[in-house]
């Protein structure tokens, strides 16, 4: 009983899915974005769902291995707007990632584009790999 | 199956169910529609935001990285559909270690309030929110009676 509560908390802090409101159900709490993170030989590549975000309110941030997404939506508000049903019940999107040693995090490139966030993370030039010729004799 | 637990003569029981309806209120109170037989499971794409004033409702689809053109939004009635598909274009040769995004065919639909004007439309695609506003009619607006 008491592993199974356990269990429920972790997920609704650290689910995987973006569940935008879902789980963040007060004002104060932030929006996971959903991100596909895949691997070239040229480095890795994240792409975060952030819709609402525009360039001015974005912040990718790099302190030493750690890479933080954070982001703030602006709509259009009128005044005396009330809210009649609502999946997003908050403004900040925040999520951590944590970088590994071979990544040029000073190489960074970010791109932001209809919501989405591109960061590209190259590998060191050194450490891509590559590829070893067999000579026939 | 549990039919055999309703006691509903039982004051613990009827506790529970006070408790239970209690609940409901307050969630469907703070967000009227929660309840709502369109409604989606939350994490579901793209996800909806409604907000009403005295003379427009505004749906907002938090759908980024969509082709504006090849959304089909129409109205009938009152009853708002939205038709959409995101591609999370595939890069070949990599390594995939989160996808969690969406990817395919999308389909929303949302009953709007009573009143609206369904030929009062206007839609627009920013920062991966689409931002529908529909006019409410005339008539329904609240109005200041003079006192003459």
């Amino acid at each position: 009983m008491s592993n199974q509560s356990e269990v429920a908390r972790k997920e609704s802090n650290g689910g995987t899915s973006a569940d935008p409101g879902g789980r963040a159900a007060n004002a104060e709490s932030t929006l996971r974005p959903a991100v596909d993170i895949f691997e070239t030989d040229e480095g890795i590549t994240l792409q975060a769902d952030m819709p609402g975000v525009s360039k001015e309110r974005l912040n990718v941030r790099v302190e030493g291995t750690n890479l933080l997404v954070e982001g703030e939506i602006a709509i259009t508000r009128q005044e005396e707007m009330q809210a009649l049903y609502a999946d997003v019940r908050s403004a900040t999107y925040r999520r951590n990632f944590l970088l590994s040693g071979e990544l040029e995090s000073s190489r960074i490139e970010a791109n932001l584009k209809d919501g989405v966030l591109t960061v590209r993370i190259p590998k060191r030039a050194e450490l891509r790999p590559r590829r070893i010729e067999v000579r026939a004799e | 199956m549990f039919t055999t637990f309703k006691y509903r003569s039982s004051p613990l029981f009827s506790e529970f169910q006070r408790l239970e309806q209690e609940l409901d209120e307050f969630i469907t109170g703070t967000t009227p529609w929660a309840g709502g037989i369109r409604s989606l499971p939350p994490g579901t794409f793209p996800a909806v935001n409604v907000a009403s004033t005295a003379d427009s409702v505004t749906v907002y689809l938090f759908a980024p990285g969509i082709d504006a053109k090849s959304l089909e939004i129409s109205l009938q009635q009152n009853v708002l559909s939205v038709n959409g598909r995101r591609e999370a274009v595939p890069a070949s040769s990599a390594t995939y270690y989160r996808t969690e995004r969406f990817d395919g065919d999308f389909r929303r639909v949302i009953a709007l309030p009573e009143d609206i004007d369904p030929d009062k439309v206007d839609a627009t695609y920013r920062d991966g929110i689409v931002e529908i506003r529909v006019q409410r009619h005339e008539a329904s607006k609240p109005r200041r009676i003079e006192i003459h």
